[in-house]
C-alpha cells in the first residue's frame, strides 16, 4: 500500500483544513475540523479505495493517520 | 444463500400513521445552532414525529390498518393471517399481534404472531407473510410494521435522540396466481449485535437498579442501560458494504433488469449513509426517494412509510417495479424486488 496515496485520500475528506497541516504523524483528534462526520468519510473512503471495513474501535484506537494506515494495511 | 422467489402473492395496499407531535432538530437542547445545521445537512433529518406517552406502535399500526381495510373494502373476517413486526411491543408478553387480532375484530381462526426486527423488519415480515400466502391456503394477509423507537432513546444522547421518529404502517397482501411475484435476499450477522442495542431489560441483563443509572460517555452522550445505544461508525461501515452487496446479489441471482426498476427504497438510516449506498450502486437520484427530512429514522417503518408518503400518487393508475433494502439492528439486512400494480395507498394518517 502506498503511504503517500493513503494520506492524499485522507486529505480529500477535509474541506477547511490546510493540506500542509496534515501529515502521517498528525494526531487527527487535534485538528479543529475533525468530527464524527469526517471519521465516517474516512471509513467510506477506505471502503471504496481499499475494500476494507474499519470499525469505530479502529478509529478510536488510532491517534495518527499512520495508525489508521497500519490498520488498513493489516486488513487488506 | 438466502435467495427466494415467491410467485403467487401481490401487494394490494400500503398505509401509514404518524403521531401529530413534531420535534425539530434545531430545537434540540444539546445542539448549538451550528451543530444542528451540520447534523441536518449530513443526516438529512430536520424534524421527526414523536408518539406521546400513551400511544404505542400497535396504536399507530391499528389506525393505519383500519384506514387501509376500509379503502380496500376488505372484510375483517376475510383476513387469514396477521404479522406484527416491532421492537417496541405493548407488553413483554403476550404477543401484540394477539391484541391486534381482537382490536381489529379479525377471525379467531386467523394466524397471528409477532416478529422482533428493526431496520430490516419490513423485508423479513414481507418474506414471512408471502410464504404463508403463497400456497393459496390463506388468501388475505396483513403485515403491520411499526415502532415507537423514540421511547427507547435517552433525551441526553445526541447520537440517538435527534435521529429517530415514530411511525406505524400496514401492508395488505393477497394470494394471486397472476402475480409478478416477490424476490428476496436475506442475511444476518450477530457478531455485530452490540452495534445497535438496549443492554438491559431483557433476560440476559434483567431490569435492576443499575438499569436506571445514567452513564456519562462524554461528547453529549449520557444514557441508561435501558436506553438504545448506537455505535454509529460500526453501523455506517456495515451499511455501506452490506446494503449494496445485498441488492447486487438480488439483481444478479434473479437477472433483474436494473434499469427497469422505477424506485429503490432504502431503509431511511441517514442521508450521508444512504447516499453512499446509492452512489455505490450508481442509481440515479430521482429513483431514490427520501422521507428523512420530515420523519427521521422510524426503525422498521421507514420503507412502507416512504412508499406511502412519496409514491402514493404514482401508484394510483400505474405499475411500478421496486427494489427495497433494509439494514441495521441485528445485524440483519435484506432486499426485495416487487411490483406495485394499481395498489390502494391512502394518504398518511396523523393521530
Amino acid at each position: 500500500m502506498d503511504k503517500e496515496k493513503f494520506l492524499q485520500n485522507v486529505l480529500e475528506q477535509f474541506e477547511e483544513t490546510d493540506a500542509s497541516q496534515i501529515k502521517m504523524q498528525t494526531e487527527f483528534l487535534n485538528l479543529d475540523e475533525w468530527d464524527s462526520l469526517i471519521a465516517l468519510s474516512v471509513i467510506a473512503m477506505i471502503d471504496d479505495e481499499y475494500g476494507v471495513k474499519v470499525t469505530g474501535d479502529d478509529i478510536r484506537n488510532s491517534k495518527t493517520i499512520e495508525d489508521i494506515f497500519k490498520i488498513v494495511e493489516s486488513k487488506v | 444463500m438466502a435467495l427466494l422467489n415467491i410467485q403467487n402473492v401481490s401487494i394490494r395496499g400500503v398505509s401509514a400513521a404518524l403521531p401529530k407531535n413534531v420535534e425539530y432538530v434545531k430545537d434540540y437542547h444539546l445542539f448549538s445552532e451550528n451543530e444542528a445545521k451540520k447534523f441536518s445537512a449530513s443526516t438529512g433529518i430536520y424534524e421527526r414525529r414523536l408518539a406521546n406517552k400513551t400511544t404505542t406502535a400497535s396504536d399507530l399500526c391499528f389506525d393505519a390498518t383500519e384506514k387501509l381495510l376500509d379503502n380496500l373494502k376488505w372484510g375483517r373476517k376475510d383476513i387469514d393471517c396477521l404479522i406484527f413486526v416491532t421492537q417496541t411491543p405493548d407488553y413483554v408478553l403476550p404477543s401484540t399481534s394477539c391484541i391486534l387480532q381482537n382490536r381489529l375484530n379479525l377471525s379467531k381462526e386467523a394466524v397471528v404472531f409477532d416478529i422482533s426486527l428493526g431496520c430490516s423488519g419490513w423485508i423479513y415480515g414481507l418474506m414471512t407473510i408471502s410464504n404463508l400466502l403463497n400456497t393459496g391456503t390463506f388468501k388475505k394477509g396483513l403485515l403491520l410494521v411499526g415502532d415507537t423507537i423514540t421511547k427507547t432513546c435517552s433525551f441526553e444522547d445526541k447520537s440517538t435522540y435527534p435521529l429517530f421518529g415514530d411511525a406505524g404502517t400496514a401492508t395488505a397482501l393477497e394470494f394471486d396466481e397472476n402475480s409478478m411475484g416477490l424476490k428476496f435476499h436475506l442475511s444476518a450477522d450477530g457478531s455485530g449485535a452490540d452495534a445497535i442495542h438496549i443492554p438491559h431489560g431483557g433476560y440476559r441483563y434483567q431490569t435492576s437498579k443499575k438499569s436506571f443509572q445514567n452513564e456519562i460517555f462524554g461528547n453529549g452522550i449520557t444514557r441508561k442501560p435501558l436506553n438504545l445505544a448506537l455505535e454509529g461508525m460500526n453501523v455506517f461501515s456495515f451499511g455501506i458494504s452490506k446494503a449494496p452487496q445485498s441488492i447486487k446479489k438480488l439483481i444478479d441471482h434473479f437477472g433483474i433488469n436494473f434499469d427497469a426498476v422505477n424506485y429503490f427504497i432504502f431503509h431511511q438510516a441517514n442521508f450521508f449513509m444512504n447516499e453512499k449506498i446509492r452512489k455505490k450502486l450508481k442509481i440515479p437520484e430521482d429513483k431514490v426517494p427520501y422521507t428523512l427530512s420530515e420523519y427521521g429514522n422510524t426503525s422498521c417503518a421507514t420503507i412502507p412509510l416512504t412508499i406511502v408518503d412519496r409514491l402514493a400518487k404514482n401508484t394510483l393508475n400505474s405499475k411500478l417495479e421496486i427494489i427495497a433494502c433494509g439494514f441495521g439492528v441485528g445485524l440483519s439486512w435484506g432486499s426485495v424486488w416487487f411490483n406495485l400494480d394499481n395498489i390502494v395507498c391512502p394518504e398518511v394518517i396523523e393521530i
